[in-house]
């Protein structure tokens, strides 16, 4: 049920914009694109003329160079002159294009990636559903990519292609209407079948990327699981799934392969038949005088100009494909307001100091869900410790999340020193209330860059201090190069416990105001657990504290306990008090105590 | 290892070395690719011929003459078919069976790699890290085979030059002459092109890898990034990323622009000396109009495929680079040496530890003068300081790692002395950091148990009901088959340690090692599992790692774990008395509580 109701929390806007309106509003949003756009586009069309060039030098060499079969050779010359010199010529426009092109795309799409990484911190759906944060680094990593490849490849062989069809097909028809009649009577219907040839070529490929999936996930099973995998002797199974994922793959591969091997040749079969077709009626033709022989042998080199356009075409459709498909989405992530937007400037900055929480009939419920939290009144007062408790999924967490606003209330108002948390800009909020997650979550690097990433102007000697402070001291000289010991990637080389302990290190040395603990300590030991609580308490320096916790130790040790059930606050007030009334409150404590007492 | 942007000829040799073991593995198929190809490049030249010849005979006769002969004209258009569906089937097999070649050996290499990892010790995959064995298997096994897929279209440009030559050669040496100062011209400076760029796109390459890195790894931990205000700090590590990228590809955009316009350029220029020096050869009457337009037009065909050596030339040090690592991996020693010893197949186990000594590095022992044992049908808890190598202890039990020193003995046999394949069935090691397979709640319970013969469903549901988990597990869409793990239903963190006691419970175990692996189960719940053990599994030694004092409070023993040695062990009770860490340990909270009535009982009396 939770994840239902998570999956309507999460959708990230749906866009249904045609081709075109997505390229409209990407060249919006990426202005760089637009940058010398009409002198790239001049060069691309001087460069797609070179093209032309040795047919007309062929064409002219037969026509009036050798025409009555000695050759007129300083007419030759002159011609072959002209034409190299205008090679060379197109030739430096294709490296001005080039040039231009990649300088502009490239701006655009790092931007691009640069506003979408920025965007994607701002919307809830990273911190709520894990389960999409894979698409979500896609929008900013693949998507954009496969923008970049068709900006540099596929639209420039659209552009190129078409420049190429259309120069030939003109120089055809001034040539001869009816030879140019017969050529495109050929390739017309392999342009029709095209987009057929390259729906087939799509689903293959489709089918390689999700095979590509499968194997890499079962590959990965092989490595992340490996300690599951020996301690239950599970070899032999796991090898057998990489197998038949490893051949799956291999089938999906070779298939396309085929495809595309069999798709591939086709236009060149098209074109030696309009290479067939124009030697019989263009010999016609001559013999009645219609063309000359130049004319007619320079159709067969711009037949050429034909088959290379013709073959990537497919490819170049998928490309062109996949990009607005890459492009729709990264702009899905753009276009999704932020739901939780920083006021920024116009907010509010408060001063440091302690810190008065209230919360004013509060209710949550994510879009199309039911509530989750309603009617949630309560204020919490300077320098106390407050200790949350209920079953799971009673409203704890919405509580926190609302708490540190990484969510807002549908109803009812937050407020943090009577102003409201919508209105307090991210940068003062985040000074003063700080939240460690159960998972420690810790960044590849080095021990002391984690404890450091909430002030990174602290010192070793600012370090130092604070572990000693929390009693971490001993822990840390127990480590093989103390400060300096890499974490690993997540902080996989640290045992649950050590990372929630640099988790904690970390909230600790970023000094908030009030510090949100949830579940923060469930893998330290007891000892170190409690030492750790009095001195995160930290009430002597004025900082409330608001843990979270299904260790009713933190409960006994706090000034006031919230008892959420339902979704409501249904029992409030000290240890003491609480554990003497019938309620939810005397059942959780009766079960925790007799699972956590000596006797 | 060489350096991908190396391109000396001892890499060179090595990864012609490679391309010659994927051959000598696939003879038949790379003999038919380079067939294949080899009938692409010589009809590749045919057709500048049938061109020639139509042109020749066909043509230019009729226009002289003012008629033509249907036979010839005929002739002419089938020779020019002909041609071109004999290419089109060579291009076919060609590519068919390079795909065929290259997607096997890849196919191979992976099946080797990650039988590697499964038969390597877990000692080796600590030394290793995740990504790295990842990319060995995946973007590694590509990079080794990925020159054979251009390799036949290579083999197949050199008969097309040979035939290309040789063909020239008898028109007219003088255009032979341009042709042979051409197109070595075109392979060098595709050659210089292919190594200018290929480190270029290397990096670029690398630079995605790190920009989806930053990304990865940002929005994973998210709520740090937000709860700690630093996303403008991580915006600002990810746009500089993003940057150096973009200069990367815009590097790889100036080597693309400068050389494909001069790669194009080359053979046109060289079209245009073949109309200018031939017509003199015309005018001299050495060559006919029909050879002439045949050389031109093969210049044309060759100018593309040419680039075909460079292709392969550039795929090389890639390669190299890719097929040393994978050999890495192949060639790692290390493995874990089994005897011969069964084991008794019922009945707790006696589990003795003998002066075990364990580290991740020698000179830092995480573990030391381990001693302790567990007789049969005992629960033996296991407690200690976050950090004080518990986790290392349990998976020395299971034989997932070796010690240094010292011995486990299981009924008296000592783990390395026991049969493979024999120990997982009497052992089950719950681990605290809970890992389900992407695949149903039966096949993670199940994972291929006696010798992948059907579990019974009524096994499988004992073993959730004992952990706690028939309730949720029935409460799933479709029960038993309901898909979990990574792409599978949501499930709570409680959910899932629940279905990893499960696995362990449903072999019946002899021997049960449980890492905290309650630690997000309510207590109620645990109080219902740890009940259900006690009672429910008397055929079972436990050993527990434990932070909570019912788990505590149930084994028969205690082992007090500090700084990796065995500071004191006993019954709870005597530890408690006896035992000053340990007494701290495990009364934190009774005494934080104490000190908080006192201080309470003071505040009273003061007021």
């Amino acid at each position: 049920m939770t994840s239902q109701v998570e999956e309507r929390s999460t959708t990230l806007r749906v866009e249904d914009r045609s081709a075109l309106g997505t390229f409209r509003r990407g060249l919006e949003l990426s202005p760089e694109f637009r940058v010398g756009l009409a002198g790239t586009l001049v060069l691309a069309v001087f460069a797609t003329l070179g093209k032309v060039i040795v047919p007309i030098a062929v064409q002219q060499v037969i026509d009036r160079g050798l025409r009555d079969g000695t050759p007129d050779m300083p007419f030759i010359t002159q011609a072959v002159v002209l034409c190299a010199v205008a090679v060379l010529l197109t030739a430096l426009c294709g490296y001005l294009m080039n040039v231009r092109l990649y300088r502009s795309t490239e701006s655009g799409l790092a931007s691009l990636r640069g506003k979408g990484f920025r965007h994607v911190h701002d919307l809830s759906v990273l911190t709520q559903n894990t389960e999409r944060r894979g698409a979500l680094v896609s929008r900013v990593t693949s998507d954009v990519d496969q923008i970049s490849t068709f900006m540099q490849w596929g639209g420039l062989m659209v552009l190129i292609s078409i420049g190429q069809l259309l120069v030939a097909s003109v120089l055809m028809a001034i040539y001869s209407w009816q030879l140019a009649l017969v050529v495109w009577g050929c390739f017309l219907p392999l342009v029709i079948a095209l987009p057929r040839f390259q729906r087939w070529v799509a689903r293959a490929y489709t089918q390689v990327r999700e095979r590509t999936g499968d194997m890499l996930a079962a590959v990965s099973e092989s490595v992340v699981g490996s300690a599951v995998i020996r301690a239950y002797g599970s070899e032999a199974r796991t090898a057998r799934r990489i197998d038949a994922a490893v051949d799956a793959h291999q089938k999906a591969q070779t298939r396309a392969q085929k495809i595309i091997a069999f798709t591939f040749p086709i236009t060149e079969l098209v074109g030696a038949l309009a290479i067939a077709g124009v030697v019989l009626l263009g010999v016609e033709l001559g013999i009645g005088g219609t063309i000359s022989a130049g004319r007619l042998v320079a159709f067969l080199f711009l037949i050429t100009l034909f088959i290379s356009p013709l073959q990537t075409a497919t490819e170049v459709l998928n490309d062109a494909q996949n990009a607005v498909a890459g492009w729709r989405r990264v702009l899905g992530v753009l276009d999704t307001p932020a739901d939780v937007a920083d006021p920024g400037e116009a907010g509010v900055t408060l001063p440091r100091g302690s810190i008065t929480v209230a919360f004013q009939n509060v209710g949550f419920h994510y879009p199309d869900g039911p509530p989750v939290l309603h009617g949630v009144s309560v204020e919490i007062a300077p320098r106390t410790r407050i200790a949350v408790v209920g079953e799971t999924g009673s409203g704890k967490t919405t509580f926190a999340k609302l708490l540190t606003r990484l969510m807002d209330p549908t109803s009812g108002r937050v407020l943090v020193d009577g102003a409201d948390l919508r209105a307090v800009r991210f940068s003062s909020l985040r000074e003063r209330i700080v939240m460690v997650p159960q998972d420690g979550f810790l960044f590849d690097g080095s021990l002391a860059d984690n404890i450091r990433y909430g002030r990174p102007s602290a010192t070793d000697d600012d370090i130092g201090l604070a572990m000693t402070e929390l009693g971490l001291t001993d822990w840390l000289e127990g480590l093989p190069s103390g400060l300096s010991t890499p974490v690993g990637q997540r902080g996989e080389s640290l045992s649950a416990g050590e990372r929630q302990l640099v988790a904690l290190a970390r909230a600790y040395l970023a000094d908030p105001d009030l510090l949100l603990l949830d579940e923060a300590t469930s893998a330290v030991d007891p000892a170190t657990e409690v030492r750790l609580a009095r001195a995160l308490d930290g009430v002597t320096r004025g900082r409330t504290a608001v843990s979270i916790a299904h260790r009713l130790s933190t409960a006994e040790a706090a000034d006031e306990v919230l008892v959420f059930e339902h979704g409501r606050i249904v029992q409030r007030g000290p240890h003491a008090e609480l554990v003497r009334q019938d309620g939810v409150y005397a059942d959780l404590y009766a079960s925790w105590s007799s699972a956590a007492r000596t006797s | 290892m060489p350096s991908e942007r190396d391109h000396s000829p001892t890499v060179m040799r090595q990864g012609l070395r490679v391309v010659g073991h994927a051959i000598r593995t696939e003879p038949g198929i790379f003999t038919g690719a380079v067939v294949s190809s080899a009938v692409y490049g010589i009809m590749t030249v045919g057709s500048s011929w049938a061109l020639g010849w139509a042109t020749e005979h066909a043509v230019l006769p009729a226009f002289r003459e003012g008629h033509a002969t249907t036979g010839t004209l005929l002739t002419a258009a089938l020779l020019i078919m002909g041609v071109a569906v004999l290419k089109a089937a060579g291009v076919i097999g060609r590519r068919v069976l390079a795909g065929v070649m290259q997607y096997r050996m890849q196919a191979r290499s992976r099946r080797e790699v990650t039988r590697q990892y499964l038969r390597l010790p877990l000692a080796w995959h600590h030394r290793h890290p995740t990504g790295q064995l990842l990319s060995n298997a995946s973007s590694d096994t590509e990079a080794a085979w990925a020159p054979l897929a251009p390799l036949p279209m290579a083999v197949g440009v050199v008969v097309m030059l040979v035939t290309a030559a040789a063909a020239i050669l008898l028109i007219d040496p003088v255009l032979a002459l341009i042709g042979f100062l051409i197109f070595p011209a075109i392979a060098v400076l595709n050659l210089v092109y292919q190594r200018r760029i290929s480190p270029l796109v290397m990096r670029a390459q690398q630079l995605r890898a790190e920009v989806s890195e930053i990304a990865h790894e940002s929005f994973d931990g998210a709520l740090v990034v937000k709860t700690l205000g630093r996303e403008d700090a991580e915006a600002a590590r990810f746009q500089a990323k993003a940057d150096e990228l973009r200069d990367a590809n815009i590097a790889v955009g100036r080597i693309r622009g400068l050389f494909d316009p001069l790669l194009e350029a080359l053979p046109t220029l060289g079209v245009l000396a073949v109309l200018l020096f031939g017509s003199i050869r015309l005018a001299a009457g050495d060559v006919s109009s029909g050879e002439l337009i045949q050389v031109s037009y093969l210049f044309t065909l060759l100018a593309f495929p040419i680039r075909a050596l460079g292709w392969v030339l550039a795929e090389l040090p890639r390669s190299v680079v890719g097929w040393t690592r994978v050999q890495d991996v192949l060639n790692a020693s290390g493995s874990m040496e089994f005897g011969a010893a069964r084991l008794e197949s019922s009945g707790p186990a006696r589990l003795e530890v003998r002066g075990l000594r364990y580290g991740y590095s020698p000179d830092a022992p995480v573990l030391s003068g381990i001693d302790f044992e567990a007789e049969p049908g005992r629960i033996v808890a296991i407690v200690g300081p976050t950090g004080s190598g518990k986790s290392t202890l349990t998976q020395l039990l299971v034989r997932l790692i070796d010690p240094d020193a010292g011995q486990v003995l299981l009924d008296g046999t000592d783990l390395r002395d026991v049969a493979q394949g024999e120990l997982s069935g009497v052992v089950s090691l719950v681990p605290q950091q809970t890992f389900l397979f992407d695949d149903t709640v039966r096949g993670n319970l199940a994972l291929g148990t006696d010798g992948d013969r059907h579990v019974p469903d009524e096994k499988v549901w004992a073993a959730l009901r004992l952990a706690q988990a028939e309730g949720f597990v029935s409460a799933l869409p479709k029960g038993l088959d309901t898909r979990v793990g990574e792409r599978g239903a949501t499930l709570s963190g409680g959910q899932r340690q629940r279905l990893a006691l499960a696995r362990a419970l449903v072999r019946s175990p002899r021997l049960l090692i449980l890492d905290d692996s309650t630690s997000s189960v309510d207590a109620q719940v645990e109080g219902r599992i740890l009940h259900g053990l006690r009672e429910g599994s008397p055929d079972s030694t436990v050993i527990v790692v434990a932070y909570r004092m019912a788990t505590i409070a149930l084994a028969d023993e205690v082992v007090f774990l500090d700084h990796g040695r065995v500071t004191d062990r006993g019954t709870h009770d005597r530890l408690l008395a006896r035992c000053e860490g340990y007494r701290n340990l495990v009364t934190a909270y009774e005494r934080e509580e104490a000190e908080r009535a006192a201080l309470g009982a003071d505040e009273e009396i003061v007021a």
